[in-house]
């Protein structure tokens, strides 16, 4: 039918200039930026029409070894405390109101709206108003004394304390640790499964891991030879209750819609076979909503990862006990000369974010084709 | 909102008996359900009261308390400062809304119903564009913006959404097209018509909830969008680049703020409030599968 083969060829002519576009605007502009974090590109050399020198990959060793940025690794420490934190707020609330929800209340088109409305704002409104609930003298601190406790004490994200200090030197260690863990866990794991060949595999890997820890000098992979100190920064509770004021509505639709799809029939079922209310949901309910967990983590991971607006909005890039890595690439690149090492990092939040979207992406598109 | 008392009054469907015995359960749950609206609410208590309160009102051992005399001065000194802003957001979401809204209505129905060879990898490839940190991109586009003489106006911006909408739009308009039945297209095909036929007389006239989704999506995360105002449009900044400057004047006057805030706040809000459904549509659409 020639017709048809007409109309195909109009169908993808019709989706080119799109492929195009997103081609350009970000593949090609993402090698752009990974090119021009190997050069020695400022401000000036892009307004004076200069062309940059090639430097190798100098950017990203000053990132992770020179002392002077040192806010560069802070906000890579603090990103990662706030990642988790965030999540673990949003999946905490979330699920909590999409259960008591699922009871069949009243009024719950309102509720819902209640907990779902921050989302329709944006980030700045949100750290506007929150910098305003946040100032220490009577800002959310008093609230305690609505029910007659006293007043909070916390500055919130104008803190300057520090919990859980490290050196950037034991990092290696911690991962090794970590690792350790993971390998154990896999090993013992596999040997109760009496896979005894992987078992044992596993368990030469976690020797070596410890035999590493134990003489290989781990710290001796990091190349900045003063200690430097590191810390979990509690004013990034700041941080976490305004973003989580703001997404935690996110989950909780996220895991209505999954509690929807849990049948009546289903959840009588394990009434009949004596399961309490709470039975249900444990034993039952939960299971079915793992997958909504990982993409809600996922989502919110990816989120957090890239956060920008509200850091600005609460710190404006002064306060680096909020400090992050979007936060630090924007100081560098449009307020400061050094547009190539923010091109590393903007590169390093790349890399960060296309370690958890691109298996989810995957996975989400196979499972779809699958059905 | 003191819902707790009376909860007591529920229905009790014939076939779950069992649920008759949980009184003080559902006393617990709406108790639960009033406090977290409450703790919800507590930032939008507190815009209220601030910015109806006069400059003289605001202090911090009053903060959270009703405005003595109740005054729309805040609101009248937010909106001088900000209606330029207010503008420069609507003439740019108004243009950059419809365009990505075309775009991916007509990606999604290529997408959807016209499969073709390679279209595997290039929509998963189209789709990651909508998860990048966008600083990853930001430095080649400033200079781009530049050398087309699109940077520093709305203009730029405009088309900047526009581009990096496309993913989204495309996607949410395909998994909507994916529900329309193959047959209606084959019978209208046998009557002789071509691609745009098809989209015209049979996809077009049953797009319009896809629309509305992808309409109130775009608009709600352009209006609310900072990084691209921030660096790409400092000649006409948007409502949100506006409104954080505000803070960056010498005496920070909380009243004018907050009014700015609720004003920033408030078309999307609107627009939530009055079609929410959809609005949940297109969020839930962010997690591909929805």
């Amino acid at each position: 039918m020639p017709r048809i083969n007409r109309d195909r060829l109009t169908a993808v002519l019709m989706l080119t200039p799109s492929i195009i576009l997103v081609a350009v605007f970000v593949y090609g502009f993402i090698a752009w930026t990974g090119w021009t974090s190997l050069t020695d590109t400022t401000s000036n050399t892009l307004i004076s029409g200069q062309s940059a020198n090639y430097i190798g990959e100098e950017n990203y060793a000053e990132l992770f070894s020179r002392a002077l940025d040192k806010r560069f690794r802070a906000d890579l420490v603090n990103t990662v405390f706030f990642t988790m934190m965030f999540i673990i707020a949003c999946l905490g609330v979330g699920l909590g109101l999409a259960i008591l929800l699922d009871q069949k209340v009243k009024g719950e088109n309102t509720f819902r709206t209640i907990f779902l409305f921050p989302m329709a704002l944006s980030f700045v409104v949100t750290g506007v108003v929150w910098r305003w609930l946040f100032n220490p003298t009577n800002g959310i601190n008093s609230l305690p004394t609505v029910i007659g406790l006293p007043a909070g004490t916390f500055f919130w994200h104008i803190s300057d304390e520090k919990l859980f200090t490290f050196f950037w030197q034991d990092l290696p260690a911690i991962f090794g640790i970590i690792l350790l863990g993971v390998v154990v866990f896999f090993a013992l794991r596999s040997w109760a499964h009496k896979q005894s060949m992987l078992a044992a595999l596993l368990g030469a890997l976690a020797l070596l891991t410890m035999a590493w820890l134990s003489f290989g000098n781990p710290s001796s992979l990091i190349a900045i030879a003063r200690p430097e100190e590191h810390s979990f920064r509690p004013a990034l509770l700041a941080l976490v209750l305004a973003a989580g004021w703001q997404m935690s509505g996110y989950t909780m639709a996220m895991y209505l819609a999954g509690l929807r799809g849990v049948s009546e029939e289903l959840r009588e079922a394990a009434r009949v076979d004596g399961a309490t209310e709470l039975g249900v949901y444990r034993h039952v309910i939960l299971p079915l909503l793992a997958p909504i967990t990982l993409s809600a983590m996922i989502i919110l991971g990816h989120i957090s990862l890239k956060i920008f607006d509200l850091v600005y909005t609460m710190g404006g890039g002064d306060n680096l006990y909020i400090d992050m890595p979007g936060m630090y690439m924007y100081m560098l690149s449009f307020r400061g000369t050094d547009v190539a090492k923010g091109a590393g990092i903007a590169t390093i939040m790349l890399v960060m974010v296309a370690v958890v979207i691109v298996p989810y992406l995957v996975t989400q598109l196979r499972s779809e084709k699958s059905l | 909102m003191s819902a707790v008392t009376q909860s007591a009054p529920t229905r009790v469907p014939a076939t779950a008996a069992p649920r008759a015995q949980l009184r003080p359960g559902r006393v617990v749950v709406y108790a639960l359900l009033v406090l977290a609206s409450v703790v919800f609410l507590i930032p939008v208590y507190m815009v209220l009261v601030t910015s109806f309160k006069s400059i003289d009102q605001v202090s911090l051992s009053t903060m959270w308390q009703f405005p003595t005399a109740f005054t729309l001065e805040s609101f009248q000194r937010a909106f001088e400062r900000l209606s330029p802003n207010l503008l420069n957001s609507v003439f740019l979401v108004v243009p950059a809304t419809i365009g990505s809204a075309i775009i991916g209505s007509l990606n999604g129905y290529v997408l959807s119903k016209w499969q073709f060879r390679g279209a595997n990898i290039i929509f998963p490839l189209m789709l990651f564009g909508m998860f990048i940190p966008y600083q990853s991109i930001l430095i080649p586009l400033v200079q781009f913006l530049n050398s087309i003489h699109l940077f520093g106006n709305l203009w730029g911006l405009i088309l900047v959404h526009i581009v990096y909408g496309i993913p989204i739009t495309t996607l949410i308009f395909r998994n909507y097209y994916a529900e329309v039945p193959t047959e209606m297209l084959e019978a209208g095909a046998i009557d002789g018509a071509g691609f745009f036929g098809l989209y015209r007389h049979i996809v077009l006239p049953i797009s319009a909830p896809g629309f509305v989704v992808v309409i109130i999506w775009q608009f709600t995360q352009i209006w609310n969008e900072f990084l691209f105002g921030v660096t790409i449009a400092q000649n006409t900044p948007v409502i949100t680049v506006a409104l954080q400057n505000l803070a960056g004047s010498q005496i920070v006057e909380w009243n004018v703020q907050m009014a700015g805030a609720f004003l920033a706040a408030i078309p999307t809000l609107l627009v939530y409030v009055l079609l929410g459904r959809y609005f949940i549509r297109g969020l839930l659409a962010g997690s591909i599968k929805g």
